[in-house]
């Protein structure tokens, strides 16, 4: 929906504002769930807009919106759908990071994959609408028919007398003009399009390769200083006792003091603070300190003893979330059995960049410099903290050196706005990549117990599946709703097959739980993709063709929720992946294919594998993707998340886990969770499917088919099956 | 604290620091030369790689003291505007997603290149094998690398 404003009651609002046409829109669609988010949706929004389109006298067009950049290229990609509808040059606009404004802007979070699918048609009719908003200005100038006159890389032309005139000159008589219908004006046919779906460099990567892009930790303001908080190892514990004197004497060491743990909505461990006039001060003012720690409730949790509760748990019944047919009903005597437990670790987002953020509190208001996924969240903490209005609050959104959901967090805000208001001046909250990897909050560790059994013809009869895992939910506490953010995907396992439960059950952990790149997909579509290749295995089948029987299309299907995948995009991409990585050609011995095709975010991806095993050792050759995820806004920004996510992916099945020990991780730098490196990481192939669907996400959806692709691959090359993250390959 | 004299990207600096500070810390909170990025401090990401007499080093494990009379040269030092090969060539195969690894991808790469201006894969691995990128874009750089060192970096 798009709306023009008034000019003035932006501006009074605004500082972004000048002379021009103002256009406000609303992006509707997914959003990331949180405790947070809907808490916002209750509220209604001040101001209804989610981001504003500025169309300049120079002809000029700005879109303003909060979209983090976190290396989905996003600004690129919304300022091509805009520069598409609205028919000017691409290089004519430019995306704005918006304001913190909650009071201006609605919706400021980016996560979920939804930077995109969001925005696509809001922001098509948004652009449609200016252009729609030139050619009437321009015939009535002229005194002509709309009809005869007709707009072109931001010039409006009377076709008769070949009369033309800028945008740039409308803008005044436009911005007097009511708007039209949005859901009216006439929108570009795909067959036009000049930018959408054609590759288009990425605006942010210049400044990216020379050292002048501005990430969180580069923010430097005058007269400030830095700070590192030693924190307890153990999730909820607290300094018993601190001796601060050889800390206060090291050198460039301003100030020692404890801040305590925040609870509710803040999700900090407190600790002892030590200001200084470098971070390198800071972290040796640090090793000088010498504290003795409570280690609190959770100081006897251990990897060892979770992961017996969650298998014991997956044994047990559990919450039943999808029940189809009867799958406890007797089986034929002739009937193959196939069963697995598939094991999931917790696991730390390690963004390259670790968690940071420079805040200063002066009287009566505060400034941030924040890379974060969720700036007004952000601005709502900090306010909370220094107790002021959210509008006294002025957030700058700086890039993000990676997010992966871990920047949607508000804890390292909180803790800053802790130390800033003893500081008093701007301070720098730097966390040590020690500290971002044992204070993370993880993706859940995770068991699922699968049972399933083909006839005798290799039909499957039924499909039995039971997750367990450290729920996101619970940390949010939602305890009748544990299951939520723990079954997307596997609720929706698309197999076509009688009988079918899912029932699911949360086991308690001290260990902070979140959003990790494809949150629950990132286990749920191992446990899916790698037991429909056991049932396959069961029934003799080829996996492929196993696959493709079972995907069918109803001639009446319809989603039974907006998670549902469509049976005949999935076999789409799966028979492409299968055509490009050269199914069912023969392979030398010791190599294998896998296969595996998976729906999340919207996106329908396959991928295909090809390992070779040798003894304890596997490498992986290739990986091949095949990828509907609805009309491609930028090919190369697609074809780029994707090999992303399935580097991310394979890191973790191939190598990452993180274990704890006597209540606290083990893992605290590079060395013991090293991700993938430039000699391990395959050669990744992309296919691109057409589609006239609209867009899906792409920030996650490649990552959950990768690790099951290759496990699969590893069992077609040596009969084994690894059914434990991170794989280990035991002769 | 006697002062400390350092040449960097040719032009002669002076700072006052503990002499066991690293380069890392000095570049980017001391010099406000924060291209060079903080990525682990222990010497396993290479997001602060700078070069020292062409030779590519680790800057969070080099102590500032250490580094006497030669020249450092960081990701600033490359150029500007963009125009080394290296640059093109990243540009050119939009390589950086987030971007954060990518200052030391490039001095990493343009110390490899120094050397060994035609690197085959097994020496871009290894030349580049101390590099970490979350956001995984290694193909994206190993095919910079091959189209830098073919248009003569
Ligand atoms: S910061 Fe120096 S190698 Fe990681
Ligand atoms: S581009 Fe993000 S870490 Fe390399």
């Amino acid at each position: 929906m798009a709306t023009v404003i008034s000019r003035r009651k932006f501006m009074v609002r605004s500082t972004v504002a000048g002379a021009g046409l103002l256009v406000g829109l609303r992006f509707s669609g997914p959003m990331l769930l949180s405790q947070e988010s809907e808490k916002a949706k209750k509220k209604s929004p001040v101001n209804p807009f989610d981001a504003y389109i500025h169309v300049k006298p120079d002809g000029k067009i700005s879109l303003i919106v909060a979209k983090s950049e976190m290396g989905q290229g996003i600004k690129t990609g919304l300022a091509m759908i805009l520069a598409e509808e609205a028919d000017v040059d691409f290089n004519a606009v430019s995306v704005e990071q918006a304001e913190t404004r909650p009071d201006i802007y609605e919706h400021m979070g980016t996560g979920g994959s939804g930077s995109t699918m969001e925005n696509f048609m809001p922001l098509r009719r948004a652009g449609a609408t200016v252009r729609e908003l030139m050619i009437t200005a321009a015939a009535q100038k002229w005194n002509v028919p709309k009809t005869e006159c007709d707009a072109k890389k931001g010039l409006v032309r009377h076709t008769k007398s070949s009369r033309q005139t800028r945008y740039g000159e409308l803008v005044e008589a436009a911005s007097k003009l009511p708007l039209p219908d949005p859901d009216k004006v006439p929108l570009k046919n795909e067959s036009e399009f000049e930018l959408i779906g054609h590759a288009t460099p990425r605006v942010d990567i210049p400044s990216k390769v020379n050292g002048s892009a501005g990430f969180g930790l580069d923010v430097r303001v005058p007269d400030m200083l830095f700070a590192v908080v030693a924190r307890c190892p153990t999730f909820g514990g607290k300094p018993a006792h601190f001796e601060a004197s050889k800390a206060k004497a090291a050198p460039g060491v301003r100030d020692v003091f404890e801040i305590p743990a925040l609870g509710k909505d803040m999700y900090t461990a407190g600790g002892i603070v030590v200001v200084a006039d470098s971070t390198w001060a800071a972290m040796k003012g640090r090793d000088a300190l010498q504290i003795e720690w409570d280690r609190g409730p959770a100081a006897s949790e251990s990897s060892a003893s979770l992961r017996e509760s969650l298998r014991a748990a997956a044994s047990r019944p559990g919450k039943r979330i999808r029940n189809d047919g009867n799958v406890d009903e007797a089986l034929p005597s002739s009937a193959k059995r196939v069963e697995a437990v598939y094991e999931f670790p917790h696991l730390a987002h390690a963004t390259m960049e670790p968690m940071n953020i420079t805040v200063h509190a002066r009287d009566n208001e505060a400034e941030v410099w924040a890379p974060t996924q969720s700036p007004d969240w952000v601005q709502r903490t900090v306010a909370k903290l220094l107790d002021l209005p959210p509008q006294k609050v002025i957030v700058h959104t700086t890039l993000l050196g990676g997010g992966f959901g871990r920047r949607y967090m508000a804890d390292y805000p909180a803790e800053a706005t802790q130390i800033a208001k003893v500081v008093g001046k701007p301070v720098q909250l730097v966390w040590s990549r020690e500290d971002d990897m044992t204070h993370d909050f993880y993706r859940p560790a995770a068991c699922h117990r699968m049972r399933g059994a083909v006839n005798q013809a290799g039909h499957p009869l039924l499909w039995s599946h039971t997750i367990t895992s450290t729920s996101i939910g619970a940390f949010w506490g939602a305890p009748d709703k544990l299951e939520e953010s723990e079954v997307g995907g596997a609720k929706q396992m698309p197999y076509a097959i009688p009988n079918v439960r899912l029932e699911y059950a949360a086991v308690p952990s001290s260990v902070p739980p979140l959003w990790w790149r494809s949150v629950e997909h990132s286990f749920n579509g191992f446990a899916v993709e790698c037991f429909i290749d056991e049932l396959a295995a069961g029934a003799g089948k080829d996996p492929v063709e196993f696959r493709r029987g079972l995907l069918v299309k109803p001639a009446n299907w319809k989603p039974k929720d907006e998670d549902d995948p469509d049976p005949s995009r999935l076999r789409g991409v799966l028979d492409i992946a299968a055509e490009k990585a050269g199914w069912g050609k023969p392979l030398p011995k010791g190599k294998g294919r896998g296969i595996a095709s998976y729906h999340s975010f919207g996106s329908y991806i396959a991928e295909a594998a090809e390992v070779t095993v040798s003894g304890k050792d596997f490498k992986i050759d290739r990986i091949v993707a095949a990828i509907d995820c609805g009309q491609v806004v930028n090919p190369e920004s697609v074809r780029a998340q994707a090999e992303s996510a399935i580097i991310y992916g394979l890191s973790a099945a191939l190598k990452n886990e993180i274990t704890i020990k006597d209540g606290a991780v083990e893992q605290s730098n590079f060395d013991g969770y090293d991700p993938i490196r430039i000699d391990e990481a395959p050669p990744i192939e992309v296919h691109l499917l057409k589609s006239k669907e609209d867009p899906g996400g792409m920030g996650e959806p490649a990552l959950p088919p990768a690790a099951p692709a290759v496990a699969n691959a590893i069992f077609a090359a040596s009969g084994k099956r690894l059914r434990r993250l991170p794989f280990q390959l035991k002769t | 604290m006697a002062p400390i004299q350092l040449l960097i990207n040719n032009s002669p600096h002076e700072v006052e620091v503990a002499p066991d500070t690293p380069l890392l810390w000095v570049l980017r909170d001391k010099l406000n030369m924060t291209g060079t990025k903080y990525g682990c401090g222990m010497g396993l990401c290479g997001a602060c790689t700078v070069h020292l007499d062409g030779q590519a080093v680790r800057s969070c494990q080099t102590a500032v003291s250490s580094v006497g009379s030669k020249k450092i040269t960081t990701i600033e030092g490359l150029s500007t505007d963009n125009s080394h090969p290296l640059q093109k060539a990243w540009i050119a195969e939009q390589v950086p997603q987030c971007g954060y690894c990518q200052p030391g991808q490039l001095m990493s790469a343009a110390a490899l290149l120094a050397k060994t201006p035609r690197p085959s894969d097994q020496q871009i691995d290894s030349a580049m094998g101390g590099n970490l990128c979350r956001c995984g874009m290694y193909q994206r750089i190993r095919r910079a690398i091959h189209r830098a060192a073919g248009e003569g970096a």
